[in-house]
């Protein structure tokens, strides 16, 4: 099939950027969206311009790196599925395709499609674990857990963390993330200890980070290539509020 | 020869023997004590965490723009530990016996009983962090077989335990990085090692945004970096990684062992096209209830459903009638590949074999109707249980599955084909982890030592977690007990000014060559030699002309490349051209140990050494040794052997019949 795109292109962080327009020719329906790219990239390269620069490693859908705004939807058409697991079934031939990066002020654009998403790290690092040293723990099955806790438990800790939630939200929004790892670790008895203390530090990281602040719409649970709950922001708001009335400092 | 420094005493008491004698160091000296470590997957943020908390000052280097990105994330069926909470016979014994006898043989003894030795802790440690391992409706944890193996010692979070682990490690990681113990560098590459006086002592890495190259000082440096799987260009790799941090190594000195072991896993999603950017793996759990089979009569074109029982050939039932279809990777390959080039596969490439569900929905969905007490179940009824069970243990895999080629695999079995998964082969460490160049470390898949010449599944979660979590916190207070009066080295010191020249001399020339063919179309290149030639069946004709042709194309490589934009910028294509400049001296080193080895082992497939039925023949009385390669510039290696002696695993015949 024959396309054409639509690509944001940037220098870097300073430059303002534009859209510049690709005619794609005889991509086949079985490439990746990604492997489009690639050909596309090939071609550029060959007439001696500059190859648009993108996020993608693990092209199995679980590193969360790849990061493309598709016809105004974070990784494109398909539901759950992440931008190198779209393929070009999804298209059809003389299509118009609209390419953008992450839109967040919380993402600064580093290159072309390429966003920094080192914010979340840091909300990471304010609280997203459980305080064990290594050689702390007890036998792994000391603590049974029940299947359906431990199930919920890993249906949040599926995050791939490639910030579409954030992107598809109309203000920018991080609490689907958060909430996921604080939701993860509450289910848990492993991270009760730390419960309190995790929701706080978690939530005032991500609005120290310039986050939006979440109107309940949806958006990031419709978009979510892991198709990671609206229910994990709700549990993360009673976590919040719980430990805003119990937390003694 | 080589000094694998295996502790003295029997195999069962070498590791605590060990721990009980080795050197400490003491909390404050550790805080003055530096540590790099290249790498953030299992390996690198296990060692990088453990570390911190331990109090060492750790810096640690991922070229990815988040530590979690790391391949590690992508492993999928489970971690192996010999916890034996199944009850079926299971020990650290069983454990390590199961992973020399994978192994074929050609792994140190004295590392693997080590190794099964922590798998426990492992466990432990994991659940301890928050893992959401699978469980048992008691609330106990559940487990899988895996290839190779007749015990059910796999644990595992769905299809994405990889996924799961590496969180853990991430999350414990990020912790020492708030607590201030340890300083991340993410989008860096490593491009140099800093040696001096014979010692590790730092790198040299690039900012891939601004371009700009730093010198880091390390009292020691550790490799957690990884396998070296896309020198074949299309495998089940990430599309970053690479071999650099090893091969930069190897040229400084550090051997690198036996390069040849490569694992090609044998159920994967074909291939589909020329555009093809990589392969995807179907978790080899899907052998515990999926069966392999292709059409009995050759080039039959009938659709599978149409095909009748008695016209199908489980070929790995057959011929391995005590494993069936979970015999390991390497056998499991060579079966698809036999039938295939006899004429039997499928598809329309005829490249690819079934992996059938429909006897395992059917089984499946009658022991749930029997749960619920429905005694005569309608066929509809089993089937729709059977999905739900199904989609259970592996629903994300048959999803990413009809991503990828649009078919539904709960209806049509589905069509898969070995590819390039992992390389057993790796920098030569000896029982400390260490090098041959010393305070220069190589941890997980990076390094050579136990998995021998074929990786059983669900081994390299294991190995990766053990060496970060539970072997380098004490082997490296060992080397750096005598290091505590060594100041930190400033980077103006002459080794690292001359290191980063260096480096920048081989930026300069790869950007100066402004060629006309892409970086993308020489890694193809080198790949198609590779698979063809040094793949899953190799032979002394095709190696000695894959050596030449290699050689060939690397030279063509440094006149035509073309590389676009500029050095001091955000440049990806710049990053492959370095990657694929290592790729195309490794290749060639891969070629050379492969002739080099004239017997068949594991994934190492020599033509001329087969049984009369086809099997992999070894010849202990050869090549019982590891070979270490010596890098002595360009195209030239010395040979080091590291003769294996086995006390308590006697090499017979691998037999999985």
């Amino acid at each position: 099939m024959n396309l054409t795109l639509k690509v944001w292109r940037q220098k870097n962080k300073n430059d303002q950027g534009r859209f510049e327009t690709y005619q794609v020719q005889d991509i086949s329906s079985e490439m990746s969206f990604l492997e489009m790219f690639d050909v596309l990239n090939e071609r550029l390269i060959n007439e001696g311009k500059e190859p648009i620069a993108f996020d993608h490693d693990c092209r199995e859908g679980i590193c969360g790196m790849c990061s493309m705004h598709i016809n105004g939807r974070a990784h494109g058409p398909w539901a759950g599925t992440t931008t190198c697991q779209l393929h070009m079934r999804a298209f059809k031939d003389g299509d118009t395709i609209t390419v953008e990066p992450w839109r967040a002020s919380a993402f600064p654009v580093l290159k072309d499609l390429t966003v920094d998403r080192g914010a979340f790290d840091r909300i990471i690092e304010a609280g997203g674990y459980i305080s064990v040293n290594t050689g702390n723990a007890v036998d792994a099955n000391a603590i049974p857990i029940p299947k359906d806790k431990a199930d919920a438990a890993f249906a949040a800790a599926a995050c791939i963390g490639c910030g579409a939630c954030v992107a598809a939200c109309k203000n920018s929004s991080a609490m689907l993330f958060v909430s996921a790892k604080v939701s993860q670790l509450a289910l848990l008895p492993q991270g009760d200890p730390e419960r309190s203390t995790r929701a706080l530090n978690m939530v005032a990281q991500m609005d120290k980070e310039g986050f939006g602040s979440c109107t309940n719409t949806g958006a990031c649970e419709a978009e979510c290539p892991k198709e990671i709950s609206l229910t994990n922001i709700a549990r993360l708001n009673r976590e919040f509020i719980r430990s805003g009335f119990t937390y003694e400092k | 020869m080589l000094d694998a420094k295996i502790p003295a005493g029997p195999l069962d008491k070498k590791w605590e023997n060990y721990k009980g004698h080795c050197k400490l160091v003491n909390p404050a000296n550790k805080r003055s004590l530096e540590v790099i470590i290249v790498g953030t997957g299992l390996a690198g943020a296990s060692a990088a965490a453990s570390l911190g908390e331990l109090g060492y000052k750790v810096k640690a280097f991922c070229f990815q723009d988040s530590p979690r990105r790391a391949h590690s994330i992508a492993a999928q069926g489970g971690i192996n530990a010999a916890k034996n909470y199944q009850n079926d016979g299971d020990s650290v014994y069983r454990l390590f016996y199961d992973t020399v006898k994978g192994g074929d043989y050609r792994a140190r003894e004295a590392n693997v009983h080590r190794l099964a030795e922590v798998s426990g802790n492992i466990i432990d440690q994991c659940v301890a962090q928050g893992v959401p391992f699978a469980r048992e409706y008691g609330g106990l944890l559940s487990n899988r077989s895996f290839g190779g193996t007749q015990v059910q010692r796999t644990f595992y979070a769905a299809g994405q335990t990889g996924q799961q682990l590496l969180l853990g490690a991430y999350s414990a990681l990020e912790r020492q990085v708030a607590l201030g113990n340890v300083t991340l560098y993410n989008r860096h590459e490593m491009l140099e090692i800093v040696k001096i006086d014979g010692k590790a002592r730092g790198i040299i890495a690039r900012d891939l945004i601004t371009g700009k190259l730093e010198r880091h000082f390390g009292h020691a440096v550790l490799l957690a970096s990884g396998g070296y799987g896309n020198v074949f260009f299309l495998s089940t790799n990430a599309m970053g990684s690479n071999v650099t941090a090893a091969w930069k190594a190897t040229r400084k000195g550090a051997f690198f062992g036996n390069p040849c072991y490569t694992q090609i896993h044998p159920t994967c999603i074909p291939v589909s096209g020329d555009h093809q950017s990589k392969l995807t793996l179907m978790s080899e759990s899907l052998r515990n209830d999926g069966r392999i089979w292709v059409p009995k009569k050759k080039d039959d074109n009938r659709k599978p459903a149409d095909i009748p029982e008695d016209e199908r050939d489980y070929y790995l039932e057959r011929r391995y009638p005590a494993f069936g279809n979970l015999v390991p990777r390497d056998v499991a390959s060579r079966a698809a590949k036999e039938r295939c080039d006899a004429g039997y596969g499928v598809g329309s490439s005829k490249q690819a074999v079934y992996l059938d569900y429909a006897a395992a929905i059917e089984r499946y969905g009658k022991i749930e109707a029997g749960k619920r007490g429905v005694h005569s179940p309608s066929p509809e009824l089993v089937r729709q249980l059977g999905v739900e069970v199904v989609a259970e243990k592996y629903g994300n895999l048959f999803e990413m599955y009809e991503k990828i080629t649009g078919e539904n695999p709960y209806e049509v079995p589905m069509r898969i084909y070995p590819a390039v998964h992992y390389t057993m082969g790796g920098l030569w460490v000896d029982y400390e982890l260490m090098t041959t160049v010393p305070g220069l470390y190589a941890l997980g898949e990076a390094n050579f030592s136990d998995h021998g010449a074929n990786r059983l599944g669900a081994s390299a979660l294991m190995q990766g977690l053990a060496d970060g979590y539970f072997v380098i916190p004490y082997t490296i207070g060992n080397y750096l007990a005598d290091e505590i009066r060594t100041k930190a080295i400033p980077t103006d010191h002459p080794a690292f000014v001359e290191a980063e020249q260096q480096v920048k001399a081989n930026i300069d020339r790869l950007m100066s060559i402004k060629g006309t063919k892409s970086v993308d179309s020489f890694h193809r290149r080198l790949g198609k030699i590779m698979w063809d030639k040094c793949g899953m069946a190799r032979n002394e004709k095709g190696l000695k002309e894959a050596i030449e042709e290699i050689k060939a194309l690397r030279a063509e490589f440094w006149k035509d490349v073309r590389i676009p934009g500029t050095a001091d910028e955000f440049n990806p294509e710049l990053e492959k051209a370095g990657r694929v400049a290592d790729f195309l001296e490794l290749g060639e080193l891969m070629c050379i140990d492969a002739l080099n080895r004239r017997e068949s082992c594991g994934g190492h497939f020599r033509e001329e050494s087969q049984t009369e039925e086809g099997e992999a023949l070894r010849d202990d009385a050869n090549f019982a040794y590891v070979a270490a390669w010596e890098y002595k510039g360009d195209s030239s290696y010395e040979l080091h052997k590291e003769p294996l002696i086995f006390e308590e695993a006697k090499p017979t015949q691998r037999s999985y019949k």
